[in-house]
């Protein structure tokens, strides 16, 4: 069941460190701008790289806004729709520790693909409360939707092949600040 | 460390980073017992079926509660008012179960090996919920889970586990688990309830409640079955009690101040532990049925959740 991974080499750099930055700063912006300010915002990241982008977001919006925004954590594993699919599945639990009733919850992933990631983390956040409203930002849009699933803030729209892979890679997870396409060693 | 096992039948043959996965899954799902909706679609059209052939409140209620609240179906057969009750052999009753596709068989019984025996036989995954005197993993595991919560690691630490160790599937699944993460086990009990050669499986051994629990960070007690005692291997309820009763005054003499109470219940109040010592701030005993669920859900959630774990 378990298909070997194939190996990926990198095809081209699509955001260096200062343009990952400063597509942050943008969304930030764009954030307080369609809700009006930071009242009643709340961040939560997908695990685990959303996680990381929701922290840094926050911490923009601080120094725009001076509002401090919680920010959770969302694990999906729970409520994938492929269980059966991926093999030994592992779940590292969900934080989100302030509650997300009657609020504006921004969603953060790092690349939307298909959107079937996020239409799990819709079911999951819905049983935890009731949002006033949900939003999705993300850093890379690759296209190749599977759902109707729409983004309200895009650092990056990216079309690729089905083939490729996007690696989105922070300072904090792998030593550095870039993005880049990767397509199979074999091609 | 990726789940790839069909059963869980021992802590016995659990490598000590499968034991570890377990237990951070359990640790990671006990979130939703604090949810409003204590509800995730994980095993959304899965069945359990739990298969008791013994009595048992906290086992099959904590699969059920952790089979509901992952989304499977659970569906409930104890031996008494079944066709087992007419005659049928175990693994007839067992065979007709599968017949109807479940994917996961929870199963206690009086006799050790019926759920390996069940695992070489039928295909839908096992989990040994007790087996005579043989094993119990799903308890050992909630005990690390209470453990590592309380104290925040596992290597290092020492349990002294203390009553009928002879007859305990607890306290052998609690050895192997224990032994496989570094920590250091005494067993302590009347000489006629500690197994001959119990030391091979690499624990100390006292006859003296008032050695075995000096410095352990954890003390569990075991449960003394009433049917020990016509058996002839305790003289009497009271004689035990008066040696192997944990008291207050004998736990503030000899054991640690942050020592850790256990018991796999159910309790036998006054006779291995006092009421004070039970409810008592040092006791973990609730806490222990809480991660219970948890780490049930945890299991059915590895060996239902995917079907890419078989070989």
């Amino acid at each position: 069941m378990n298909r070997p991974a194939p190996r990926f080499r990198e095809k081209a750099q699509v955001l260096d460190e200062a343009a990952l930055d400063r597509a942050l700063t943008r969304i930030a912006h764009e954030i307080l701008e369609k809700n009006g300010g930071a009242a009643d915002l709340t961040f939560v990241g997908l695990r685990t790289r959303g996680i990381t982008l929701a922290q840094r977001l926050a911490a923009k919006i601080a120094r725009i806004d001076g509002s401090e925004l919680p920010v959770g954590t969302l694990d999906i594993t729970l409520y994938r729709d492929d269980l059966d699919m991926r093999g030994a599945p592992v779940v590292r639990g969900t934080d989100i520790p302030f509650p997300i009733k009657g609020k504006t919850v921004v969603l953060v992933d790092d690349v939307l693909f298909t959107g079937r990631t996020i239409r799990a983390a819709l079911d999951a956040l819905i049983d935890l409360g009731r949002p006033r409203m949900i939003q999705l930002a993300i850093l890379v849009d690759r296209g190749h939707r599977e759902l109707p699933i729409r983004p309200d803030y895009i650092g990056k729209n990216l079309p690729t092949s089905r083939r490729e892979s996007v690696s989105v890679r922070l300072r904090e997870h792998d030593g550095e600040d870039r993005v880049v396409i990767e397509e199979p060693e074999d091609a | 460390m990726a789940w790839t096992r069909k059963d869980l039948l021992t802590m016995r043959e659990l490598e000590p980073a499968e034991i570890v996965t377990l237990v951070d899954t359990a640790d990671s799902l006990q979130e939703i017992a604090t949810r409003d909706i204590k509800k995730v679609p994980a095993l959304r059209g899965k069945t359990v079926v739990n298969l008791f052939y013994e009595a048992s409140t906290r086992t099959r209620t904590s699969f059920e509660i952790a089979g509901k609240w992952l989304s499977a179906d659970v569906i409930n057969f104890s031996a008494s008012g079944s066709s087992a009750a007419k005659g049928e052999s175990f693994l007839d009753t067992a065979k007709n179960i599968e017949a109807m596709s479940p994917d996961v068989v929870v199963v206690r019984h009086s006799s050790a090996g019926a759920a390996e025996l069940l695992a070489r036989e039928l295909k839908c995954s096992i989990v040994n919920a007790g087996d005579g005197a043989h094993e119990h993993p799903t308890q050992a595991l909630l005990d690390l889970l209470t453990i590592r919560e309380k104290k925040g690691h596992f290597e290092g630490l020492s349990v002294a586990i203390v009553g009928d160790i002879a007859h305990s599937r607890v306290a052998r699944s609690n050895i192997h688990g224990m032994r496989k993460l570094g920590m250091t086990v005494t067993v302590a009990g009347p000489p006629t309830l500690i197994p001959p050669f119990i030391h091979e499986l690499g624990v100390k051994v006292s006859y003296r409640l008032e050695e075995a629990i000096r410095d352990v960070d954890v003390i569990m007690m075991l449960r003394v079955q009433h049917e020990r005692m016509s058996g002839g291997l305790i003289p009497s309820v009271r004689e035990y009690s008066r040696y192997w009763g944990l008291t207050l005054d004998k736990l503030r003499a000899h054991a640690r101040p942050d020592v850790l109470i256990m018991h796999p219940g159910p309790v036998n109040r006054g006779v291995e532990l006092s009421p004070e010592v039970a409810d008592g701030p040092y006791s973990v005993i609730l806490d222990q049925v809480t991660k219970g669920v948890a780490v049930r859900m945890g299991v059915l959630f590895l060996l239902a959740g995917s079907k890419g774990a078989e070989a």
